[in-house]
């Protein structure tokens, strides 16, 4: 892990993927995030961190039009992926979806067969013939770190696995899409400390192929495993930047005092 | 000495009424079950009894005369048949609307509170409704009547269940769909309906139980038929209207076929009953 980061600083800054512009998103009449701005890099990891309720997981759902499942919800401002603006795209929802993975706080398993678990996302967009498909979904559990562990009974269903096994899934299935940007909301808060290790292991990894933005209440996850970080209070973006800066010398109070604890 | 021991009166008095509540509960639960089994005990006794392949394979006979349900056994079949296939697939597809599309407007809640209101319709209203709109029109009873008035029994309680069974199907399910690029029918189809898919079941069995033992409907649309008959566009024999006039006859035989076909449908809806619940809990 520390040999990453020694990597991370000698790295040259990398494009943006995704950039928000003066965003602001409301519950209802509830001012849930205000003003945010900033710019998450291409093939790097951005955490969000932050006391409960100020916004990182609202901003994070931003991103891939989540919100817009609830009525009530919505978002003013502009995110653009590659330069496009997601929120007032004309292109149709559920293709944004699949270039913006999403892996959720709980393990979300669908009621069917492991196999299918990975299959049903890649069969939404790709019509593949079984041995494609089967290459598919072994590339995806390799990847996600689960396919020793499951190879033996692709055909069981999704939910006998444990916790830990049940999150490697979710990430496999988001991963077997092949997104652009995968979105990790709280991964390990459900997870135990080896699975949580093998999560963190799997997210250094997955950097190479996608942008990965992760939002955690844990600040040591967020140190070990981003090479950004905003720090979000109340609905604001208070400092953003290289996870070294934020966690050596912050340039905020706030920050800082949230960091060493002080905070509250 | 602590307060906390068998002395505290605190604890004595709780125990007490703890006791004294549990006599009564079960004293009501053995009041309720009393009466079940009594009346499970008595037409197996009376009906059972006199269960034989004839019953099976003879039609409703005339008095005298040794005699069957067949004719009763197969308008029955026929009839819940249709009635659930009809009433199945509107039922669900309106459920479906209630829980997932419902969320916004007016018209859901509406829906689902007229729903409630057809659910507790008495079912003689909907026998009457079927007979002055589809009876009276093509002029003679017949098995399709027959099938309409169950259907629309069925479709409020599939509807309610769909919904109910629906609304337990965790939302972070349905992100996990609709986050991988999922379109919301399929989102639907492909998961919603796969997790809830031991509920909806359940709940077309209980309408099937439900509409297995329904006479009024029956009575001003499908009517009854002394003969073995296929037909559904003619009036068509079927276990409960069989019950009501052989059990009102002064024949002694004819109240023995009565009994039979009584104890039939509730060892039909009891089976049917123990299957859901079995179903349902897996």
């Amino acid at each position: 892990m520390n040999s990453l980061q020694g990597t991370t600083m000698s790295q040259p800054t990398a494009r943006t993927k995704l950039e928000v512009k003066n965003l602001n998103f409301y519950y209802g009449q509830y001012h849930a995030l205000r003003n945010v701005s900033l710019q998450i890099r291409e093939n790097r990891v951005t955490a969000f961190i932050g006391p409960s309720g100020c916004g990182k997981s609202t901003l994070l759902r931003t991103f891939n039009r989540m919100f817009e499942l609830y009525p009530g919800q919505r978002a003013e401002g502009q995110i653009l992926l590659d330069g496009e603006d997601l929120l007032t795209s004309k292109q149709d929802i559920s293709l944004i979806r699949a270039q913006v993975g999403m892996v959720f706080q709980k393990p979300t398993p669908f009621p069917m067969s492991i196999y299918d678990n990975i299959a049903f996302g890649v069969r939404l967009f790709e019509k593949l013939n079984t041995v494609d498909m089967d290459e598919r979904v072994e590339w995806a559990l390799t990847k996600a770190a689960l396919w020793n562990e499951v190879k033996d009974k692709l055909h069981q269903n999704g939910n006998s696995l444990s916790g830990g096994q049940q999150q490697r899934l979710c990430i496999a299935r988001g991963i077997a899409i092949k997104p652009q940007v995968l979105l990790l909301d709280e991964p390990c808060s459900a997870l135990d400390p080896i699975s949580t290790a093998k999560v963190e292991e799997l997210i250094a990894e997955l950097k190479a192929d996608y942008t990965v933005v992760i939002v955690t209440h844990n600040m040591q996850q967020a140190a070990r495993c981003s090479d950004y970080t905003a720090y979000m209070y109340l609905g604001e973006l208070i400092e953003y930047g290289e996870t070294d800066q934020i966690f050596v010398k912050p340039r905020k109070q706030a920050t800082e005092d949230y960091i060493t604890g002080r905070f509250g | 000495m602590s307060t906390i021991s068998m002395s505290n009166p605190v604890y004595r008095r709780r125990r007490l009424v703890n006791r004294i509540m549990l006599t009564l509960s079960g004293a009501a639960v053995a009041f309720g079950l009393f009466w079940l089994f009594w009346i499970i005990l008595t037409l197996l006794v009376k009906g059972a009894g006199s269960f034989s392949l004839a019953l099976f394979t003879a039609s409703t006979p005339p008095p005298g005369l040794p005699g069957g349900l067949l004719n009763a056994i197969v308008g029955s079949v026929l009839m819940s048949l249709v009635g659930v296939l009809i009433g199945t697939p509107v039922g669900v597809l309106a459920g479906t609307y209630l829980a997932e599309y419902g969320s916004r407007g007016w018209l859901a809640p509406a829906t689902r509170f007229l729903n409630d209101v057809l659910l507790s319709a008495p079912s003689i209203v909907i026998g009457l409704f079927v007979y002055t709109m589809y009876v009276a029109q093509v002029g003679h009873y017949s098995g399709w009547a027959g099938a309409v008035a169950l259907s629309i029994i069925v479709i409020p309680v599939v509807v309610r269940t769909t919904d109910n069974m629906l609304m337990l199907v965790p939302n972070s399910l349905r992100e996990a769909a609709v986050a991988l690029g999922c379109p919301k029918w399929k989102m639907i189809s492909l998961v919603c309906y796969r997790a809830a898919m031991s509920g909806i079941i359940t709940g077309v069995l209980l309408a099937v139980a439900r509409i297995a033992g329904e006479t009024a409907p029956l009575m001003f649309t499908a009517l009854s038929n002394q003969f073995l008959s296929f037909d559904m566009n003619q009036p068509l024999a079927n276990l409960p209207m069989v019950i009501f006039q052989y059990a009102a006859s002064p024949f002694q035989d004819w109240q023995t076929l009565a009994w039979a076909g009584a104890a039939l449908i509730t060892l039909l809806v009891l089976g049917i009953n123990i299957l859901a619940r079995s179903l349902f809990r897996k």
